[in-house]
């Protein structure tokens, strides 16, 4: 197990290398630049826009830039926002929370209704259920979450008033009922495209499953049914799922952005629209990698538990 | 590729006949329509403005918000008044026009990574997959959003970027594919008689690996049309006047009590090709894929 560890992770820190170059070299090289906003502006002088590109470093070579930048990501200054000069982690920090319970409660939604339809599915395989749910998953993939998003809202808040239009919170009321109350349409309508990928992924998954050996051997020695679907082939079919939840992660993330946005809800999804919208780089910089450190890392964590399941993974 | 079907091989080598991909995907019913349903859309989207007394610019402010099936305006007008049905079809023209465009340039930039890559092996293209690896760290929608903010916005710019973000996953299908292909028989046949690299990689690998990059393909242009619908309703693509089906969503979110229609219709239009391109691609792939012959 040990030296397949030290390998996986010597692979993300490649990756997260690479990546970061990647992220430094699309926001600096790109024309535009940190200060095309006071460029626009009559009350700026050329000589007041180079002493404030001398201040932020911006007019040094740009691998001495990535040098430093990298060297201080590290130490955990990730700089701070041009909008209103606080610390990128700590306004990245402060639109986390909303992020996860967002994403928390979308992935547990998806997971469990997913995995249910994916075994129901490939468990009465050709049904009129299995055909329902493989025609509506695939529409459910390709369904604009900012849409179903809407036409959610015109659904449960315009037409029948069920549900907040948007917000995390009521004005003046903190309490978790409300808060779960805010959470429910946007934790659905994230939980459409995540449901259908779970359910797809784990009807094939239980399908290779049933064909198997073992499942025949399992039948011919006279279990009932059941105990040979959710002991013997349920358990191994959903092995792999621990894969897809390390892939599901960018997919979250992004329909994540996209949910916040429509929902109005304060996460970092739109924290980046807000901040690309001012052209506040160190914040779009820092949320750009952390989703992309999160990608990594949820792909990474997979990985190694899928080697702590499945013995076979460590030998290859 | 006219080979009749009496003589298809049996054996499970690339050597299937169109004939039967053919037959196959004719059965895939969901396939079917999809392919149908796409045909609609381009003939409405392309022929359709010439048919419609109206044009999708004009600005009628007395007819603003008229609801769909109420009066000369079929599927009713916006907020300026202008016609519903002749922006969806303009704006089809240029979302429709993005998938495919985008699709062209993500499969070229992916083939070309992917061929590289799989045919040299070695340090070049684990560097080349390392760096496919790295851009798919980054969530499709931030990058695209990143990227987006930092270039002059329009179609032609909204395409490239969308192409930019979508060719990795093709790198690595063709990638794989042309790594196992390389090995066999035939190419070191084409090697021995003393073709040249480029000969071999295009000419004598790529048309074997065909199969799933027409499958990825169509799923790309599925892909560009739903990343164009974002890009577009976040602010970031198409600007107005020019509509697209995602950019005509842009404002409809503030008139959603009032006009719900504004916010209905454009996505219904982007479901409906994304997922008949999204069935087509399963058929194709059930089709071309000899492993899954039923029959």
């Amino acid at each position: 197990m040990l030296p397949y560890l030290i390998r996986r992770l010597g692979q993300a820190l490649v990756l997260l290398l690479i990546v970061s170059m990647l992220g430094f070299a699309i926001l600096h090289l790109a024309p535009g630049g940190p200060l095309s906003q006071f460029a626009l502006s009559s009350q700026m002088s050329p000589e007041d826009i180079a002493r404030i590109s001398h201040q932020l470093g911006l007019d040094r070579p740009l691998p001495v830039q990535y040098a430093d930048w990298l060297w201080r990501m590290l130490q955990g200054d990730w700089g701070t926002s041009y909008r209103d000069g606080s610390a990128v982690l700590y306004v990245i920090g402060s639109h986390l929370r909303a992020t996860f319970e967002l994403m928390a409660t979308a992935t547990l939604i998806a997971c469990l209704l997913g995995c249910w339809v994916g075994i129901l599915g490939a468990i009465r395989r050709y049904s009129l259920f299995d055909t329902l749910a493989t025609v509506g998953a695939m529409v459910a993939l390709s369904i604009p979450t900012f849409w179903f998003g809407l036409v959610a809202i015109y659904i449960f808040s315009v037409t029948l008033g069920w549900l907040p239009a948007g917000n995390r919170h009521t004005v003046g009321d903190d309490s978790l009922l409300d808060l779960m109350h805010h959470l429910i349409a946007p934790a659905l309508v994230l939980a459409l495209v995540e449901m259908a990928i779970w359910a797809r992924f784990m009807r094939s998954s239980m399908l290779d499953v049933i064909g198997q050996d073992y499942i025949r051997t399992a039948r011919a020695k006279g279990l009932p049914e059941w105990s040979v679907l959710s002991r013997h082939a349920l358990r191994n079919a959903l092995l792999p799922m621990i894969t897809v939840a390390g892939l599901q992660f960018p997919t979250l993330l992004g329909g994540a952005l996209v949910a916040e946005t429509v929902f109005t809800w304060p996460g970092m999804g739109r924290l980046f629209l807000d901040s690309i919208a001012y052209r506040d780089y160190p914040v779009v910089m820092g949320i750009l990698m952390l989703s992309a450190a999160m990608v990594m890392l949820g792909s990474l964590i997979a990985d190694l538990l899928y080697a702590v399941v499945d013995p076979r993974i460590r030998m290859e | 590729m006219s080979t009749p079907a009496a003589s298809v091989s049996t054996e499970t080598g690339p050597a299937t006949s169109t004939n039967t991909a053919w037959r196959r995907f004719r059965r895939h019913r969901l396939a079917m329509a999809g392919t149908a349903t796409i045909l609609v859309l381009a003939l409405g989207c392309f022929l359709g403005p010439y048919l419609l007394p109206f044009d999708d610019t004009y600005i009628d402010i007395l007819q603003r918000f008229a609801p769909p099936l109420s009066g000369v305006h079929v599927l009713g007008t916006d907020e300026l008044g202008r016609d519903i049905l002749a922006r969806l079809m303009m704006g089809g023209r240029i979302s429709l026009a993005i998938g495919f465009l985008a699709m062209a340039v993500a499969m070229a930039i992916g083939i070309a990574v992917g061929v590289i890559a799989g045919f040299y092996g070695g340090w070049l293209g684990s560097a080349l997959m390392r760096f496919v690896d790295a851009v798919l760290c980054f969530p499709t929608i931030f990058l695209l959003l990143a990227l987006a903010a930092l270039t002059e916005p329009g179609i032609l710019a909204t395409t490239l970027l969308i192409a930019a973000t979508s060719w990795m996953n093709v790198a690595r299908i063709v990638e794989a594919q042309i790594r196992s292909l390389r090995e066999r028989d035939f190419a070191t046949a084409a090697r021995s008689v003393g073709a040249g690299d480029l000969y071999i990689m295009f000419r004598s690998l790529l048309p074997n690996a065909m199969a799933p990059i027409v499958v990825a393909a169509t799923l790309n242009v599925a892909k560009a049309i739903l990343l164009e619908s974002y890009i577009s309703f976040l602010g970031y693509g198409i600007q107005p006047p020019a509509s697209s089906w995602g950019n005509m969503l842009n404002n409809a979110q503030i008139y959603l009590t009032s006009a719900p229609w504004l916010a209905i219709l454009p996505g219904l239009a982007i479901t409906l090709a994304v997922t008949s391109f999204n069935f087509i691609g399963d058929g194709l792939r059930d089709a071309l894929d000899p492993r899954l012959d039923v029959n």
